[in-house]
């Protein structure tokens, strides 16, 4: 289906009417993607309106989306392994490929000319050229003796042409260098902790830290001095308490900085975690609705936004940095899985999956600012996106 | 969705009245099913997929399912697994929804999604 502009009523095609019509940029556009119904939204967000939708994406429980530098192309990783490249000017599928049988999401090169995918099934990382999708690497994540391989999370883009990634079965965080495309140079780093769940990378491209499921606390990889190894940062950071059980992984989508501060959620706890990134300590802790699943930074870094697994997947809490409190608890609906701020800040868009709506709230009032129609919606992903380290 | 008259026939026609019958009075009403086949897809998807084809967790599709024990299903969902990111469902699930799903997910839940 193609994007209808309001513009372009009565005109089937969007190139047809793209003659007649004035030129638009990308920068203002994202991604809303309806996993039950295997689509995504085309969205503008300085007017917050749904331009249409594109369907014919598979399985896109946690999809992920990665933009192509020149914002025009949004690069769809869905679960069940497929790989889309999406015109979002003009709303429909460019190229389209299933790489896997089970994928967790990826990155895009520095360079834009390379997109890597992290799968389950089979374990490990795939290259495609960002243009055509033909197939350049493979990098399987095999560990251990046996040949096995592992389950491969956390997959992001650093400077040097570098991708890094979490191997969430053997505990090993790889650095794989694709200077040369065809010939990927791995680093291995093993030990690197227990069931790595996520990772992410400071927008300065520097450090990666993976949060881990099987311990408490963090790996951390100095991507400027890979000779010093992974460190176990806050190691634990719960010792002595009885965990609570998990019903829905946290996520580690992009650090959130904020005051001179990383907030990351903490695992099995109904906490926020605040890290100095100077030393890497526990700076404090901030006791929050729920378990948290995307600790997120307002773009200026003043405010944190927090959902959370269920049974609390109906709330929103905001954190004010400077004094590490709640400072405003939002109740959006059941299943609120994703958060995304506009590119400077004044609105967060939530998804609220069980209430079918994405809505639109002022980050300073706390208002609602608007509520859009979204079918069981998930992630949230503007173009801003496409020129930032990491995302 | 299994229909009660239908379950009752093959369990007569197979000769298996008893547990079944069982079965069908333990089925949560229809309105609770709805909602622990959406708790399956969405929140159970998280980690094992939409259409329940695996993730971080296993698949738990039919075919995957085939070779464990009832028990061993009915204990890990109301109990979660140590060591993994299973959780305990028991306060989200009953006994005897558990015992349902289990049953549900051994038929396939064709319109997961």
């Amino acid at each position: 289906m193609r994007v209808s502009l309001a513009a372009c009523v009565g005109v089937v095609a969007l190139t047809g009417c793209a003659t007649v019509t004035a030129p638009r940029g990308t920068g203002d556009l994202g991604v809303v993607i309806e996993r039950a119904s295997g689509q995504i939204q085309l969205v503008t967000t300085t007017q917050p309106s749904v331009l249409g939708s594109v369907a014919g994406l598979g399985d896109l429980s946690h999809a992920s989306v990665v933009y192509s530098r020149d914002q025009r192309y949004a690069y769809v990783f869905g679960r069940d392994g497929g790989l889309s490249k999406v015109d979002i000017l003009l709303g429909r599928i460019d190229k389209r490929v299933v790489q896997a049988g089970n994928a967790i999401g990826g990155a895009i090169s520095q360079d834009g000319r390379l997109i890597a995918v992290s799968n389950y099934q089979p374990g490990g990382v795939r290259v495609f050229d960002a243009a055509t999708l033909d197939a350049i690497a493979d990098i399987p994540a095999t560990y251990g003796n046996a040949g096995r391989r592992s389950k491969v999370v956390g997959l992001v883009d650093a400077p040097g042409q570098r991708f890094v990634f979490s191997l969430y079965d053997a505990g090993e965080i790889w650095v794989a260098d694709l200077s040369d495309p065809k010939q990927p140079s791995i680093q291995r780093f093993r030990d690197a902790g227990k069931q790595p769940y996520d990772g992410t990378v400071t927008p300065d491209g520097r450090y990666y830290i993976a949060g881990l499921f099987g311990e408490d606390g963090l790996a951390l990889l100095d991507l400027w001095n890979l000779d010093r190894g992974v460190r176990r940062i806050m190691p634990g950071y719960g010792r002595g308490e009885q965990p609570l059980p998990i019903y829905k992984m946290p996520h580690l989508d992009y650090w959130a900085l904020g005051n001179d501060a990383a907030f990351v959620p903490a695992v099995g706890r109904h906490e926020v975690l605040v890290v100095d990134p100077r030393d890497w300590r526990e700076a404090a802790r901030i006791p929050v609705a729920g378990q948290p699943v995307f600790v997120i930074a307002r773009p200026d870094g003043r405010q944190v936004w927090v959902n959370f697994a269920p049974p609390d997947n109906d709330t929103v809490q905001v954190i004010d940095v400077v004094s590490r409190r709640v400072v405003h608890t939002l109740k959006p609906g059941k299943g609120v899985l994703h958060m995304e701020f506009t590119p400077r800040g004044e609105s967060c868009w939530v998804s609220v999956r069980d209430e079918n709506r994405v809505d639109v709230y002022d980050t300073s009032s706390f208002a609602l600012r608007a509520s859009l129609p979204a079918q069981k919606p998930s992630g949230i992903f503007f173009s801003a996106r496409a020129n930032r380290i990491g995302q | 969705m299994w229909n009660t008259t239908v379950s009752i026939a093959f369990a007569v026609s197979m000769g298996f009245v008893a547990p079944l019958v069982l079965a069908v009075e333990m089925a949560p009403a229809p309105a609770r099913q709805r909602e622990i086949i959406d708790l399956l897809q969405q929140d159970c998807g998280s980690c094992h997929g939409l259409t329940l084809k695996g993730g971080l967790g296993p698949p738990l599709t039919p075919q995957a399912l085939a070779h464990k024990s009832t028990d061993m299903l009915r204990t890990t969902i109301l109990n979660g697994r140590a060591g993994t990111p299973m959780a305990p469902w028991r306060p989200f699930l009953s006994d005897a929804e558990v015992a349902w799903l289990i049953e549900r997910l051994l038929r396939g839940v064709a319109d997961a999604r």
